[in-house]
């Protein structure tokens, strides 16, 4: 009997779990996945809950139980400590060791906002939110329900940030938010990033440059925050540059998972070395990552996570009968960006191809438009909760191809 | 004597090819920037390059200040105004960007 090991039971490990099972022999192989809790987040929908659309932990929570498949053993523990020298990972529930032959560590991403002075002491979840997490987006929806306008800043910390759009929606949903309840003329929206605009690809950049300035959203650029004076309410750069806020909503700095460090394995933010196409790890044979736990520059996302689920596998299945591994991986993501109004945008690239116009995921018909504002793309992404419990992180077939297509884009 | 003009430069103004990097490529880099390089800038420059050759990739800002050598705060006086990108510049990489 072989052993795979999953650490992590969120989008990626609930997928590959799913999809080793309908592929592996069960006389022969034995899946286990273990994750602290029993409460998997439909993450895409934080974004939605400050404003109302979603209401609460409700719309968003579902049993992590009731996605793995029979078969598939799940545990619920803390993990203590990756061995990979002795191919086993020790965990809290009973001190047990659980040996491996081969391990799949899907650990993901975490906000680490105790990185940056000031952002999450005395004000933290008063003047200062944030809504990557769960709690935090709650918070927040209870804040906006009673604020009554000022200087709203949104901040991007450091890169690389998982879900790198959902800023900018975040902005695009404050302003129709404000609209709605007849507020916009009393709130200041300032968005404030490291990197040099909003829109740092050529075609996007051409394609969307304007949206900021017609929704009338003011951009700081290249500020790399260093800390957060939270009694004077401003933001302060390691340059010493300064931003005043009435609110501020931070994405605080994002980092794999603590046990990455205590094992010795990740970079400077715990996120593990991973080989660029084919998701084995760097430094161990028997070893590979998926979702946010890599050190890639592919998105840390959820689609990302998707297809690297589909080309791991069939990479997989090849390895495990002694053949190489193709070098398949081409950092696909594919991400709806909300805009507001009932509309949205939807971009398609990968490690090589910047997002590009055009129809998908059936080229000339779409329904989806690839970097225009449409109502469909709205609905799209609205339908795509339902998709995301019912056929993603089932592993069953969706519409769409792992690897990109430029088919149907416009050069 | 090279230019600026004379190297294969992407749409964004950084060396397209990081393999044709040279020393020579950071000083005329440099002085389009307006920066007189020091030892602590090639400190800096140096390090990123290494780890270029190690892993083919541009190290984030903070993997830079944790382990070039050079802290934070005297990187930001280093590199004024947007270090990442001028970092990148004169090493040979290309700008940090977004997804989008």
């Amino acid at each position: 009997m072989k052993r795979i090991l999953i650490l992590g039971g969120g989008t990626a490990g609930t997928l590959v779990a799913n999809k080793l099972h309908q592929e592996l022999d069960p006389d022969e192989w034995r899946i286990t996945v273990v994750d602290r809790d029993d409460r998997h987040f439909y993450q895409p929908g934080f974004l939605f809950i400050p404003f109302g659309i979603y209401k609460g932990k409700q719309d968003v929570m579902r049993s992590r139980r009731r996605y793995m498949p029979r078969g598939v053993e799940l545990i619920l523990s803390e993990i203590e400590v990756i061995e990979p020298d002795k191919n086993q990972v020790r965990i809290k529930k009973n001190n047990r060791t659980l040996p491996y032959d081969y391990l799949i560590i899907t650990t993901g991403s975490h906000t680490a906002p105790e990185e940056t002075p000031g952002l999450a002491e005395h004000e933290w979840r008063k003047s200062i939110f944030d809504f990557y997490t769960v709690d935090g987006a709650i918070a927040l929806s209870k804040k906006l329900r009673t604020w009554q306008g000022g200087r709203l800043v949104l901040n991007i910390t450091e890169m690389p940030i998982k879900c790198p759009v959902a800023p900018l929606e975040f902005m695009f949903l404050a302003d129709w938010f404000f609209h709605e309840h007849n507020l916009r003329d009393k709130v200041e929206l300032v968005m404030v990033t490291p990197l040099d605009g909003a829109f740092t690809k050529p075609r996007a950049a051409s394609i969307l440059g304007n949206i900021l300035e017609e929704k009338n959203i003011k951009l700081v650029t290249e500020f790399n925050t260093g800390e957060v004076d939270p009694d004077g309410r401003k933001l302060i750069s390691y340059d010493e540059r300064t931003v005043d806020y009435d609110l501020l909503i931070s994405i605080p700095t994002i980092m794999g998972s603590e046990v990455i460090e205590r094992s010795g394995i990740g970079d400077e933010l715990n996120f593990v070395p991973t080989e660029k196409y084919t998701l084995k790890a760097k430094h161990f044979d028997n070893v590979f990552v998926l979702g946010d736990a890599t050190d890639l520059p592919s998105s840390k996302a959820g689609s990302v996570a998707h297809f690297e689920g589909e080309v791991f596998l069939e990479n997989f299945l090849r390895y495990i009968d002694g053949l190489d591994l193709l070098p398949t991986w081409d950092g696909h993501a594919n991400c709806y960006i909300e805009s507001g109004f009932g509309k949205g945008f939807l971009i398609d690239f990968n490690y090589d191809v910047e997002p590009l116009p055009g129809k998908y995921p059936l080229p000339g018909i779409g329904p989806f438009s690839l970097l225009q504002e449409s109502r469909m793309n709205h609905w799209g992404k609205m339908i795509f909760r339902w998709m995301y419990w019912n056929i993603l992180l089932k592993g069953k077939p969706m519409p769409v191809t792992a690897e990109m297509s430029m088919a149907g884009k416009w050069l | 004597m090279t230019t600026l003009a004379d190297l294969n430069l992407d749409a964004d103004g950084y060396l397209a090819d990081p393999n044709d990097w040279t020393p020579e490529v950071a000083e005329l880099f440099a002085q389009d920037l307006g920066l007189e390089l020091t030892d602590r800038h090639w400190q800096v420059i140096n390090y990123v390059r290494d780890e270029f050759a190690k892993n083919g990739e541009m190290p984030s800002l903070r993997r830079i200040t944790k382990q070039s050598g050079v802290p934070t705060k005297e990187l930001y006086k280093l590199f004024p105004k947007g270090p990442a990108g001028k970092i990148a510049k004169l090493a040979g990489m290309s700008k940090p960007k977004g997804c989008i």
